[in-house]
C-alpha cells in the first residue's frame, strides 16, 4: 500500500464520525494503543519539545525502508503520532521526504499541526522529513 | 458617579451586551472561560470603534482642521476618564502604552536607566514571563540582580522571605496584583508599605486585576500600575502605564520619535512634556478612546457587586470541581481571584482543553506563559478556567459534565 493509499484509508474510517467526541474518542483509542518507546531511547536527542506537549521519536532503517516509534505525554497527539506513523512507517526514504500530508486535513485535524499550535506535531513532521533525507545522503556516499 | 445611580447588577442583562457569547462553536454554544487570556467586549466599545473609523478618524496633536481637533478631544478625554476611574492625582500620569507588557518594558527601560550595578529589583515566583524577562534583560544591561521571593505550595507569596530579600539595596518591587495562572491577590498593600519604607518603588501588574477589582492608586499607593484594555472589555493594542509624576518626570524618554519632542535640530532635541514624553509616533488613537468607553460601560456598575458575582462562581466551580477523584488543584490561596487552575491526576491538560474546546468550552491549557512557577509545581501545565462577569453557574454546571464526559474518555 502506498503512503497515499494509507492515508485515503484513514480518510475512509474517519468519514462515519460526524461528531467530533466521536472522533477524538477514536484518536485517544489510537492514542492508548500505540506501542510505547522504551524508556532508554526517551533520551534528550529524541524530543521534540513543544509548548504544550512533547514528543519522542525514534527511527530506524532496515533494508531500505524506514521504521518509527514514537510517544507523547499527551494522549491525544499520541493518536495522531499513531497516524502519521502508521502512514509513513516502513516506507523509502524517497517517499517519505516527498509526502504530501492530506489527510491531517481531510480529518479535520488541521489545528494539530500549526505552527501555532506547538503541541511537537509539526517538529515531528519535519524531523521524520530530516531523517529520511539524512538517511538518502549517507546512501548516496 | 454615585452609588445610587449604579446600574443594578443582572448577569442575564449584562450578558445581552457582548455579541460574541451568543453564538455556536462546533455546534454547541460557546462557553467562554478563558478570560484571563482576554474579555469579550461589550455592544458600545464595537459600537465607538465603529464610530471612530466611520467619523472621527483623524490624526490627533497636531492637525488644525476639525477632525484632528475631534480626535485629538476624543483621545484627552479618555486619558482623564481613565486617570479618574483609577483615581490618578493627575491625568498625565497615564501613559498609553500597547498593553502590559508595553507598559512594564517602558519602566524597565526608562526606570532602568536610573539605576547602577548592584542595586536589585525583587519579583515573586508567580509572575507571567511580561513581568521577569524585562527585569532579566535590564539585570543584564545594568549590572542589576534579580531576586526571586518564592511562594509555598497553595501559591501563596511567603512573606517572611520576602521582607528577608527586601533591603536598602531593593530599588524596585515588581509584583503581579493577581497571579493569572493561580488567582492569587498578592497582599499588595503590605509589600507597598514595606518596599517605600526601604525607600523602594513598587510596580504592580495589574493585568489580572483591573477587570476584577476597584483599583484606586493613590489609596493602593503603587509608584506604577501597568494592564491591557483588552482584559477589560476594551481593545487589542492599547493598554496603559500608570506612573506617579514625580518618579516619571524624572525617567528618560523610551523610544524617540514623534510627538514625544518639544524641539528637535540636529544638535540637541528637546522632550515634550508628560504624557507625551513616553508616546512616541501616533499612537493606537481608537484603542485610547475605545479603552475609555469599556471603562464608562464598567463605571455603570458597583464594581463590588462584580467582585462579590465572581468570587461566588469560583466558590461554587472550586466546589464542583473538588468532588472529582484525582483533582488537583493549582493554587488554593486563601485570598483568590477569578481563577481556577487545575489538573487531573493521569490526565495531560493539553487531551482535557482539546476535548473541552469540541464541547463549545474555551479555557487555557498549558503553563500560562508562567514557566518557573509550572517547576514549581513540578507540572507541564494546568486546565484554566477564568471567569468574567457575564459567565454563569449554569454554563458551570455544564463545563463540569464536559470534564466529566473528557475525563471518562482519556481514563
Amino acid at each position: 500500500m502506498t503512503i497515499n493509499e494509507k492515508q485515503k484509508d484513514i480518510i475512509a474510517e474517519f468519514s462515519i464520525y460526524d461528531d467530533w467526541m466521536e472522533k477524538y474518542e477514536y484518536i485517544i483509542e489510537l492514542g492508548k494503543d500505540l506501542p510505547e518507546i522504551a524508556a532508554e531511547k526517551k533520551t534528550k536527542d529524541r524530543i521534540i519539545e513543544g509548548c504544550q506537549s512533547q514528543v519522542w521519536l525514534d527511527a530506524e532503517v532496515k533494508n531500505g525502508r524506514m521504521y518509527f516509534t514514537a510517544d507523547s505525554d499527551a494522549i491525544i497527539t499520541k493518536g495522531i503520532i499513531g497516524l502519521l506513523i502508521r502512514v509513513m512507517n516502513d516506507e523509502k526514504p524517497e517517499d517519505i521526504v516527498k509526502t504530501d500530508l492530506f489527510f491531517i486535513d481531510e480529518i479535520g485535524l488541521k489545528e494539530h499541526l500549526s505552527p501555532t499550535r506547538s503541541n511537537g506535531l509539526l517538529s515531528m513532521v519535519k524531523r521524520i522529513k530530516l531523517l529520511a533525507l539524512t538517511s538518502l545522503a549517507e546512501n548516496k556516499q | 458617579m454615585e452609588n445610587q445611580t449604579k446600574r443594578r447588577f443582572s448577569v442575564r442583562e449584562v450578558r445581552e451586551d457582548f455579541p460574541a457569547l451568543r453564538q455556536l462553536v462546533y455546534n454547541k454554544n460557546l462557553i467562554y472561560f478563558d478570560n484571563g487570556a482576554t474579555s469579550q467586549k461589550p455592544q458600545r466599545v464595537i459600537d465607538a470603534i465603529d464610530r471612530f473609523y466611520t467619523k472621527e478618524n483623524a490624526n490627533i496633536h497636531r492637525g488644525v482642521h476639525y477632525l484632528s481637533q475631534k480626535a485629538t478631544d476624543h483621545y484627552e478625554e479618555a486619558r482623564t476618564f481613565i486617570a479618574n476611574y483609577l483615581n490618578a492625582k493627575h491625568t498625565h500620569e497615564i501613559i498609553f502604552t500597547k498593553g502590559t507588557t508595553d507598559s512594564i518594558n517602558l519602566v524597565a527601560f526608562s526606570f532602568g536607566e536610573l539605576l547602577s550595578a548592584g542595586d536589585e529589583i525583587l519579583i515573586s515566583a508567580m509572575e507571567h514571563h511580561s513581568n521577569i524577562v524585562p527585569w532579566q534583560l535590564l539585570c543584564e544591561r545594568k549590572k542589576c540582580v534579580l531576586k526571586v521571593v518564592p511562594i509555598n505550595s497553595k501559591g501563596e507569596l511567603i512573606m517572611e522571605e520576602f521582607d528577608r530579600l527586601l533591603s536598602e539595596k531593593t530599588k524596585l518591587v515588581a509584583i503581579t496584583h493577581i497571579s493569572n495562572t493561580l488567582g492569587t491577590i498578592n497582599p499588595v498593600r503590605e509589600i507597598i508599605n514595606k518596599a517605600h519604607s526601604k525607600g523602594a518603588r513598587v510596580l504592580l501588574d495589574g493585568a489580572q486585576s483591573i477587570q476584577h477589582l476597584k483599583i484606586d492608586v493613590q489609596e493602593l499607593g503603587c509608584d506604577f500600575y501597568a494592564f491591557s484594555g483588552h482584559k477589560v472589555f476594551g481593545p487589542t493594542g492599547i493598554g496603559v502605564l500608570y506612573g506617579k509624576e514625580a518618579i516619571l518626570e524624572k525617567m528618560p524618554p523610551y523610544q524617540g520619535g514623534g510627538d514625544m519632542i518639544a524641539k528637535v535640530t540636529f544638535e540637541k532635541t528637546t522632550y515634550n512634556e508628560l504624557p507625551l514624553k513616553f508616546e512616541a509616533g501616533t499612537p493606537h488613537i481608537a484603542g485610547g478612546i475605545c479603552l475609555a468607553e469599556a471603562f464608562r460601560y464598567l463605571d455603570q456598575f458597583n464594581i463590588q457587586d462584580i467582585e462579590n458575582y465572581e468570587a461566588e462562581l469560583v466558590n461554587y466551580a472550586q466546589d464542583l470541581l473538588s468532588t472529582f477523584e484525582d483533582i488537583e488543584p493549582v493554587g488554593t490561596a486563601r485570598q483568590k481571584a477569578s481563577v481556577v487552575s487545575f489538573n487531573i491526576e493521569g490526565i495531560h491538560p493539553f487531551d482535557l482543553g482539546t476535548l473541552l474546546d469540541k464541547q463549545g468550552i474555551a479555557v487555557r491549557t498549558g503553563h500560562h506563559c508562567t514557566q518557573p512557577l509550572m517547576d514549581f509545581f513540578k507540572i507541564p501545565g494546568t486546565v484554566r478556567a477564568s471567569f468574567a462577569f457575564y459567565n454563569t453557574k449554569e454554563e458551570i454546571d455544564y463545563f463540569i459534565e464536559a470534564v466529566q464526559k473528557s475525563v471518562q474518555l482519556l481514563k
